[in-house]
């Protein structure tokens, strides 16, 4: 898992496969990352998620509650098919924003 | 759908994480022979590890037990039973119900969601202390 900081952003690259048994070290680390530099904006970028199913939901709306306590908020981008379904039938748009390639959804 | 039957396939499995992976990778192989979309197959790896996560947190939540996943091929369809022996469930129309868990922070409680609607069919029979039962199906639409 790569991220990087711009100034009040942190940009979260996840890939693999998100599910979990992965969750647990994923989540402690977007947690660290999150705890450290306090961003105003996490954005969680999903392009390497080969798979993704209900555990990696739970990664988005704890994200976007723990941001939000932070006054903050989450922006998911590059989100291939298999995740996006996943997030669609959680109606996850609601609550966090899902950007596909220049448009937000 | 045509209902003559072509093929089964069973795997028994301990309720160990790094399970999860593997059985979504078994059923999509095993699945293969229906030929699939890409989508159709993405559908079945999610919610073959709905259900068998649900056996690994919440069945035996603090013990290891056994997990079977037994699936059928139809002309046009795939069955998928995963059963396990573990706590079982008080009151399944409510742990359907989207949003409701019993997990805590780490869980979404859309995994039941999740499987209804990415499979056709979604049912789910369950004794308390005895174990559980989720027995889904999908329609592999033939290609050209
Ligand atoms: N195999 C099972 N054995 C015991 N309880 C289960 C099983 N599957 C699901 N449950 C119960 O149903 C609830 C909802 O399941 P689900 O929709 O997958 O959400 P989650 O797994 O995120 O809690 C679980 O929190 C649990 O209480
Ligand atoms: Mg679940």
């Amino acid at each position: 898992m790569d991220y990087r900081i711009d100034e009040t952003t942190a940009t979260i690259s996840i890939s693999g496969e998100l599910d979990h048994h992965s969750l647990r070290e994923t989540s402690l680390e977007v947690n660290r990352i999150i705890d450290t530099y306090l961003p105003k904006t996490l954005v969680l970028d999903m392009a390497g998620v080969r798979f993704m199913d209900s555990s990696g939901l739970a990664l988005v709306i704890g994200g976007s509650r723990k941001m939000s306590e932070l006054n903050g908020r989450v922006i998911v981008k590059n989100v291939p098919p298999q995740p996006m379904k996943v997030l669609n039938a959680a109606g996850v748009s609601r609550f966090v924003t899902i950007e596909t390639t220049g448009k937000v959804v | 759908m045509n209902m003559k039957k072509h093929d089964k396939m069973k795997l028994e499995i301990e309720s160990k994480s790094i399970n999860e992976g593997f059985t979504r990778a078994a059923v999509a192989a095993f699945a293969a022979r229906l030929d699939p979309s890409i989508e159709e197959l993405g559908d079945i790896k999610t919610a073959v590890s709905e259900a068998v996560t649900n056996c690994i947190v919440h069945a035996y939540p603090d013990t290891i037990g056994s997990i079977q996943i037994t699936c059928r091929v139809f002309e046009d369809y795939i069955e998928i039973k995963v059963r396990d022996y573990g706590r079982g469930i008080a009151d399944v129309a409510r742990a359907r119900e989207p949003m409701y868990t019993t997990g805590g922070a780490d869980r979404s409680g859309m995994g039941f969601t999740v499987m209804e609607s990415f499979m056709d069919e979604l049912r789910v029979r369950s004794k308390e202390g005895v174990g559980t039962t989720v027995t889904m199906t999908k329609r592999v639409k033939p290609r050209k």
